[in-house]
């Protein structure tokens, strides 16, 4: 394993979708992202930005090109292998949260580190809570994950994604579903991540304000990077 | 690195089955149905066919060894044409019917290991007599203990008992056709007239009563020497010995070893009885191919039923698989709910099973049947768990698997 600054790195990747004709999603797309840094990607709809993010999330693995993240090519490893590297090293935020409905918040905050087992239960329900803690969700932790408004059930999607502390984290829009004053909380998390805890954030957002306060934007259209 | 095994897996298939009761029962119920209606028609037809087979060899050996009538040669042609050809009217020779040296015979059969039961019988044609009444029958000379472990004699002695006959050296068990048609009971005197005009005068010391009009109006069974003395025979005169197996079903494959040892001719009950064997063929076949056709409807409603609540969770799997869980642990999660789906459903199924077989067996059929003849075969119940299990198990396994091979992104899209 490496340990060059390099976290993520894309090489002449391309994409088609085959539905409901063939249609080029992305064309040869290259680009390095270092550790620590807070990337944004904005683009039109269509743009082909969450599409790549997906890419990069390893949760799409039809592509051409390669991958490399943090020292390891992607693009060969088994789909086994794949679901390690998201458990471990990979937080996902979704667009919606994508919660599992018939679990607790803390249950869905510690399910992620329950699998990985590096800690045990208690330290692990100790630590959901400081999460969750953080974003303001400490009084809602033992409702259903169903229970709670959409723009709580986002940030317990976000506490899902920081409970491993992961290498990177990713998000397709995840401040979408948030007013004003949560996602400049997710904003201080991610911005505080990066520069104290050496945590790399990319983040898929519409909103420019967000993206102007991140250290990189990559622009997109027409499945390119542009900017 | 993995420091800690939490479980995760069974702990979210516990969640799901129990998050969702309801679901889970009524998923279970199609098991149980599926389970029960499988176990239930299997006891139905094995238990209908036992009976049959049963009442078949109330009075059907599995074999029968005996001598055929021999007629005497018409013409003994010579070959030496100077000689003179010898012409005679071919009549049954005086010595046909009458097994040679039967005691060695019977002791050389009970030896063969796959014999349970053998016995000597002679049996001849007579008249039943009371005062001026007169019936035709058959007469069946025993050795009732041997007779009864053979044939089960007394499950169909309606009035007496079958052991009397070894107190009483001149009693009879007669069918109750005889007895209701000659007005008499158990006690009363009855006289008998053989073929060769012996007369004898015989207590009734039980009645029988097989179900079969046929043998209830002929059939009485006397001790071995009074048959012989009806025929005006000595002690060693056997016309024929019977032979039970272990399994039935084999009698055809024992023939030829039979004609060999003995050298008689012999009779296996298929024969015997072929239109029976042939409706018991028939019967057994159905019963196969209902037993299929119930096991096929029973999987596919199980597998629907399974392969629905899996479906639902679709995107569960998908937000899991994005979590950092494998297809592994996909499969290991639904294939633990289908099983426990499967063990609630089989444990309700063998229940409703042995509920649904006391019913029908309180059923009256009537007849020589009684109540309808089914009841707890533990193979069924074995059979039905091995296969609820098996389908159960495929119906998790397989729709989990082709979940668990899609990459998480194609599930969203969706």
């Amino acid at each position: 394993m490496t340990h060059s600054n390099i976290i993520l790195s894309a090489k002449g990747i391309g994409k088609y979708f085959y539905e409901p004709e063939k249609f080029k999603v992305l064309t040869d797309i290259s680009f390095d992202i270092n550790r620590g840094e807070f990337v944004t990607m904005i683009g039109k709809s269509g743009s082909g930005k969450s599409t790549l993010l997906y890419l990069l999330s390893t949760m799409d693995t039809e592509y051409e090109g390669n991958l490399t993240f943090d020292g390891e090519n992607l693009t060969q490893q088994t789909k086994e292998r794949l679901a390690v590297i998201r458990n471990e090293k990979i937080g996902f935020v979704f667009q919606f949260h994508y919660l599992l409905p018939e679990f607790s918040c803390l249950k869905n905050v510690m399910i992620p580190a329950l699998k990985l087992g590096e800690y045990s239960r208690e330290e692990i329900e100790h630590k959901a809570y400081k999460t969750l803690e953080m974003l303001g969700l400490k009084d809602q932790a033992l409702k259903s994950a169903s229970k709670l408004s959409g723009g709580q059930q986002q940030r317990v999607a976000i506490a899902r994604a920081l409970i491993n502390d992961p290498k990177i984290i990713m998000g397709d829009e995840p401040t979408g579903n948030l007013d004003t004053k949560n996602t400049s909380i997710v904003f201080d998390i991610f911005k505080q991540l990066t520069s104290e805890f050496n945590q790399t954030v990319v983040a898929v957002t519409h909103d420019n304000d967000f993206a102007k306060a991140s250290d990189r934007i990559i622009e997109m259209a027409d499945g390119r990077i542009v900017g | 690195m993995k420091k800690y095994k939490h479980n995760i897996d069974s702990e979210i298939a516990y969640t799901h089955l129990f998050s969702k009761k309801k679901q889970t029962l009524v998923a279970a119920l199609g098991v149980t149905v599926g389970i029960a209606i499988f176990i239930f028609m299997n006891s139905l037809m094995n238990g209908f066919e036992v009976s049959s087979v049963e009442s078949l060899f109330k009075s059907t050996p599995h074999l029968r060894i005996y001598k055929n009538d021999a007629l005497s040669k018409s013409l003994v042609v010579s070959t030496d044409s100077s000689k003179i050809n010898l012409i005679s009217n071919p009549k049954i020779t005086s010595e046909s019917k009458k097994i040679v040296n039967p005691i060695q015979l019977l002791k050389l059969i009970k030896n063969e290991p796959e014999v349970v039961g053998v016995t000597p019988s002679v049996s001849s044609n007579v008249f039943y007599k009371n005062g001026d009444s007169e019936v035709a029958g058959r007469i069946s000379g025993v050795v009732i203990e041997e007779q009864n472990a053979m044939f089960n004699l007394q499950s169909y002695i309606v009035d007496g008992h079958y052991s009397n006959l070894s107190d009483y050296q001149n009693g009879v068990i007669i069918g109750v056709g005889i007895a209701e048609k000659l007005n008499l009971k158990v006690n009363d005197n009855l006289t008998v007239t053989s073929a060769m005009g012996v007369n004898k005068l015989m207590k009734i010391v039980a009645l029988l009563q097989t179900g079969n009009a046929n043998i209830d109006k002929t059939l009485a069974y006397v001790n071995l020497p009074i048959a012989q003395q009806l025929q005006k025979q000595n002690p060693s005169y056997i016309t024929d010995i019977y032979v039970n197996f272990k399994n039935y079903e084999q009698t055809k494959s024992y023939i030829s070893k039979y004609q060999q040892l003995t050298g008689y001719d012999i009779e296996d009950w298929e024969t015997a009885n072929a239109a029976a064997a042939a409706a018991n063929k028939m019967r057994k076949m159905m019963a196969m191919a209902i037993s299929m056709s119930i096991m096929l409807v029973a999987a596919f409603g199980i597998y629907n039923i399974l392969n629905m609540t899996i479906m639902e969770k679709l995107n569960d799997i998908a937000i899991l698989k994005a979590l950092g869980f494998s297809g592994k642990d996909i499969v290991k999660i639904f294939v633990t709910e289908a099983i426990i789906i499967g063990l609630i459903g089989i444990a309700f199924g063998l229940v409703l099973a042995v509920i649904l077989i006391n019913l029908m067996s309180n059923m009256w059929v009537g007849g020589d049947v009684g109540f309808f003849p089914i009841r707890v075969f533990p193979k069924y119940f074995g059979i039905g768990i091995v296969f609820g299990l098996v389908v159960t198990f495929l119906a998790g396994y397989l729709p989990a698997r082709k979940a668990a091979l899609l990459d998480p992104i194609s599930i969203f899209r969706k």
